[in-house]
């Protein structure tokens, strides 16, 4: 048993129950060589296995999530449950109320597990950004599961569970769904409540889910989307139809924008993608070339406005009231100072940096305010595009999954790690990674689809119907 | 010091906390006082993942505030955040309005020295206040409850020339807020708030001197004060040849002078940026029409049609107005009555009194204007005297008990007829034959004497000035 809907089935049909499956994970878990998880939360998880079995024996059973043992990234508030964000800066902190999304998961009868590892505070590519442990691939642990999910990818690629969220910023659910064979979405901003959810960079943040299916990914949009009265962006929009899931993609027009065939793109994902390509074209869709002008420019952009609103996002990070607090300051200051020095790690205090210095008079104008320019060019450019196709493929990363420490040196690197990501967060769309081929190694290739604005459904049918001529497997080291 | 070649420039910032009883972007309470951090949720105390949800209530009465104050209301206007670091503002940054505030113009009128000012606004602008910080003990605790709480901040262009006008400005501004029901005009509770920016320039100057802004005036007579003790230092300064820095300064009342708190240098930066967990603040053309329609006539307008229409002195109109609910009610009893100025006697004298000693207000108020009409009625025909109105006026305050049943029960009815007034004066006379006597040989003061003793023999109750016509009468023998 491998995905969400097998599980589901097998708990519909009786043929486990929720504290079975619950002890199954949890024993693969304790035993996890990845080291996805920073919690667990074994007698929670239990509990809720138990209600859901007691509620199932009474005919009560809620939805596909059931009973289902899940995990959730580490910057997605549980309460009662330590939630870190991956970061000195808040070890050991209990929050005292659930994200919406979690609230919502437990209303579906979720069996949360626990918390997955993540780059602090979701900023970086390779979760060896965590400051508390570095997550191994489980498809190849030398190799990075991807970030800033990945100890979210891990955990579902390891089989601990049956599904995650993570969340995504530029790329940070694609990517590491990318590098672990996974499917990863993230929905279109505004499309799940971001409350409850550490804040990197507001504007951008969005949660979604990782799970082997697009099936199993598209039930667990179901489960978190929708508006929330406590989220003042969260959007009023109707639900995801996914009626027509497994219509084909007879006529589809797909688009391959030519700007993301970029320079030292890896041989191997670039034929991934082609075969992608050819594959929808195969069922019938209508594939041709389109342009993106301004991507050139997103990278430098994304740079600019994430940092800008993180430097904000992170100032209630004091030491004051909750969190990390420096021993023996003696001035208002030297709290503020070493707590935030001791508290935060080196990019979290690089992009701080970068975003002060971006927002600061004389600055802003040049840095946060041409970014913002830059933002709406590249938003006009998918407008444009969209008007000629109904769905965007490229490759998710241009590499494929690097080994662990090798790009740590080089952040800079690590950012153009992000360059086929980001624009899909900078303009608000949909985005989502499957696996489109296995290189050399059996490494997965992973292929982006982009959408229109709260067109998820297009998305995914497009990707269950690649998903399904593909037929693509993948299994962890060490088996299932 | 030579003043006159002086002009004192100021402008004025009033922080004004909107009257609602939750937060601007949480549900937390916003009652003054209660244990430290009592009134704080997860969204003022700055938890991470927390966001914003705008308080609507908030929204109206600010645009209600711009309506009130001839602004312009924009229909779209944006959040932005605002930085520093300080313990009392939970997330590192305020959420305010900056490059798109909700109010542009406006602007406020008010009796200057020199006769009537209309001082232009140049915007009004939404914003959460920051907590606060005890210091207490070598130790400094941080109090969040007034963390969170919606203000207005209403900036003024620095059209303002003397201290005197700056604190008729601030009355008048506040005798709008408060009669809108936007704010509770209260300054000792710092609910309403003000930073004055100040500088001086030569008369006819065409540039305004450097200036400085003034903090901590919480008193009228404290931003009079100070705003003077600055303005005489500018001059001061300039006249030996020195440069005014540009600062802000704190004023010490107890020793009646300003202090530098931080300089241009020192001066924060704010890395203002617009807020991205908020959307664009829309108010609908509905909402400010509707504003507009239930906008109440506002003091000074009533002020003057109490002069105009119902001809009662300046003064008058003036302590009628000083509340708005006293102002209504005033009204109502007005139209009941069918006069004015008998009614502002009672309103200014009796009542004004009543509502102080006993501390109600006046909406509590039991008796409704045709009761005071009925008592008014009684007094002018004579039916109570005018001790027994006062008398009866006490009763119907505390009672609220019908007018008639209070001059029965309480026997102030006057004796009105002539027979058992007569009766009574024919016994007086025939008792004091010898100040008869001496009246009638022109001591004629001792009429007050036999009105005195009439009414002794009426128990108090007969109307004091018939018997005197009457008294006159029989005495001329």
């Amino acid at each position: 048993m491998k995905t969400l809907l097998q599980a589901a089935a097998a708990l519909a049909s009786g043929a486990t129950t929720s504290q079975a499956l619950t002890a199954h994970c949890l024993t693969r878990a304790r035993a996890d060589e990845t080291s996805a998880f920073l919690t667990l939360d074994e007698a929670g998880a239990l509990a809720a296995a138990r209600a859901s079995d007691e509620r199932r024996a009474r005919g009560g059973a809620l939805g596909p999530l059931d009973g289902v043992p899940l995990s959730l990234k580490d910057n997605i508030l549980t309460e009662g449950v330590v939630t870190t964000a991956g970061s000195r800066m808040l070890e050991g902190f209990v929050p005292p109320y659930d994200a919406t999304v979690t609230a919502r998961l437990k209303a579906a009868g979720a069996v949360l597990l626990g918390k997955t590892n993540l780059d602090e505070f979701g900023m970086g590519s390779s979760t060896e950004g965590s400051a508390f442990q570095k997550t191994r691939n489980p498809l190849d642990p030398s190799r990075t599961p991807g970030g800033s999910s990945g100890g979210s990818a891990a955990s579902v690629a390891a089989r601990l569970c049956f599904g995650s969220l993570g969340t995504d910023t530029g790329g940070s659910v694609r990517q590491p769904a990318a590098f672990t064979g996974l499917v990863g979405l993230k929905p279109t901003w505004g499309r799940v409540s971001r409350a409850g959810v550490v804040a990197y960079a507001s504007s951008l943040d969005q949660v979604g889910p990782l799970a082997h299916t697009v099936e199993d990914a598209a039930a667990l949009l179901s489960a978190i989307e929708g508006y929330d009265a406590a989220d003042a962006t969260s959007a009023q929009h109707p639900r995801t139809d996914l009626s027509s899931l497994k219509a084909g993609v007879e006529g589809l027009r797909v688009g391959l924008p030519k700007e993301y065939l970029v320079e030292g793109m890896d041989g191997e994902v670039a034929a991934g993608v082609r075969a992608a390509a050819e594959t929808l074209k195969a069922r019938g869709a209508v594939v041709r070339e389109v342009s993106l002008p301004h991507t050139r420019f997103a990278l430098a952009a994304y740079y600019v406005i994430a940092p800008c609103e993180a430097s904000s996002n992170l100032g209630r990070y004091d030491g004051v009231r909750y969190g990390h607090r420096a021993q023996g300051a003696r001035t208002l200051s030297a709290l503020y100072e070493q707590s935030r020095a001791e508290g935060f790690g080196p990019e979290v205090k690089r992009r701080i940096m970068l975003g002060t210095f971006a927002l600061s008079a004389g600055y802003a104008d040049a840095y946060y305010r041409k970014a913002q320019q830059v933002r709406g060019l590249i938003r006009r450019d998918f407008d444009e595009a969209f008007a000629q196709v109904d769905v965007l493929l490229s490759a998710t990363s241009p590499v494929l999954p690097w080994r662990l420490g090798e790009k740590l040196s080089d952040p800079l690197a690590m950012y153009l790690m992000d360059v086929l990501t980001l624009s899909c967060n900078l303009a608000g769309l949909p985005g989502l990674s499957l696996p489109c081929g296995r290189a050399v190694g059996g490494l997965p290739v992973g292929a982006q689809l982009l959408g229109r604005p709260f067109d998820e459904a297009t998305v995914l049918r497009a990707a269950y119907a690649l998903e399904q001529a593909l037929g693509l497997d993948f299994a962890p080291v060490g088996g299932a | 010091m030579p003043r006159a070649d002086w002009q004192v420039v100021i402008g004025l910032e009033v922080h004004a906390q909107l009257l609602t009883t939750s937060k601007l972007l949480s549900g937390a309470s916003t009652s003054f006082g209660g244990a430290p951090n009592a009134h704080t949720s997860v969204i003022c105390l700055g938890l991470p993942g927390v966001l914003p949800v705008v308080n609507r209530h908030a929204i109206e009465l600010a645009v209600r505030a711009g309506v009130a104050l001839g602004c312009e209301v924009a229909r779209v206007s944006e959040w932005s955040r605002k930085h520093y670091f300080y313990p009392d503002l939970p997330k590192g940054y305020q959420v305010t309005q900056y490059e798109r505030p909700l109010c542009l113009g406006g602007c406020v009128v008010f009796d200057g020295p020199a006769g009537e000012r209309a001082v232009r606004l140049t915007r009004i602008h939404v914003e959460e206040d920051a907590g606060k910080l005890v210091h207490e003990g070598g130790a400094s605790l941080v109090d969040l409850n007034r963390a969170g709480t919606p203000l207005i901040e209403i900036v003024s262009e620095p059209e303002l020339r003397s201290a005197d006008e700056a604190v008729e400005y601030l009355k008048a501004l506040r005798d709008v807020l408060v009669w809108v029901g936007v704010n509770d005009g209260n300054l000792e509770e710092g609910s309403f708030r003000c930073d004055a920016n100040v500088s001086v320039m030569r008369p006819g100057a065409t540039r305004f001197g450097t200036r400085c802004e003034l903090k901590n005036l919480n008193s009228f007579r404290f931003i009079r004060q100070a705003i003077e003790v600055e303005a005489q230092r500018h001059v001061e300064l300039l006249e030996a040849g020195g440069v005014v820095e540009q600062e802000t300064r704190l004023f010490d009342p107890q020793r009646g002078e300003t202090r530098p708190m931080r300089s241009k240098e020192d001066a924060h930066d704010y890395r203002y940026f617009p807020e991205p967990d908020l959307p664009l603040l829309v108010i609908g053309d509905d909402e400010v029409h509707a504003a507009r329609r239930a906008l109440p006539e506002l003091p000074r307008a009533r002020r003057a049609r109490y002069v105009e229409a119902l001809g009662l002195p300046a003064h008058d109109a003036q302590v009628l107005t000083a509340d708005r609910a006293f102002s209504d009610f005033f009204e109502r009893c007005v139209a009941e009555v069918g006069e004015a100025k008998p009614v502002a006697n009672w309103f200014m004298g009796e009542l004004s009194r009543l509502l102080n000693e006993t501390k109600t207000p006046v909406t509590q108020v039991k008796f409704g204007p045709a009761q005071l009409a009925a008592l008014l009625r009684a007094a002018k025909a004579g039916v109570v005297s005018g001790p027994g109105a006062k008398e009866a006026f006490a009763e119907l305050f505390a009672t609220g008990k019908d007018v008639q049943r209070i001059i029965d029960e309480r026997g102030l009815a006057q004796v009105n007829d002539d027979g058992p007034l007569l009766a009574a004066i024919a016994e007086a006379l025939a008792e004091s034959p010898k100040n008869v006597e001496s009246y009638r040989g022109g001591n004629t003061k001792l009429v007050g004497y036999f009105v005195g003793q009439v009414m002794k023999k009426l128990g108090g109750k007969g109307n004091p000035r018939r018997i005197n016509e009457l008294l006159v009468e029989q005495l001329k023998g």
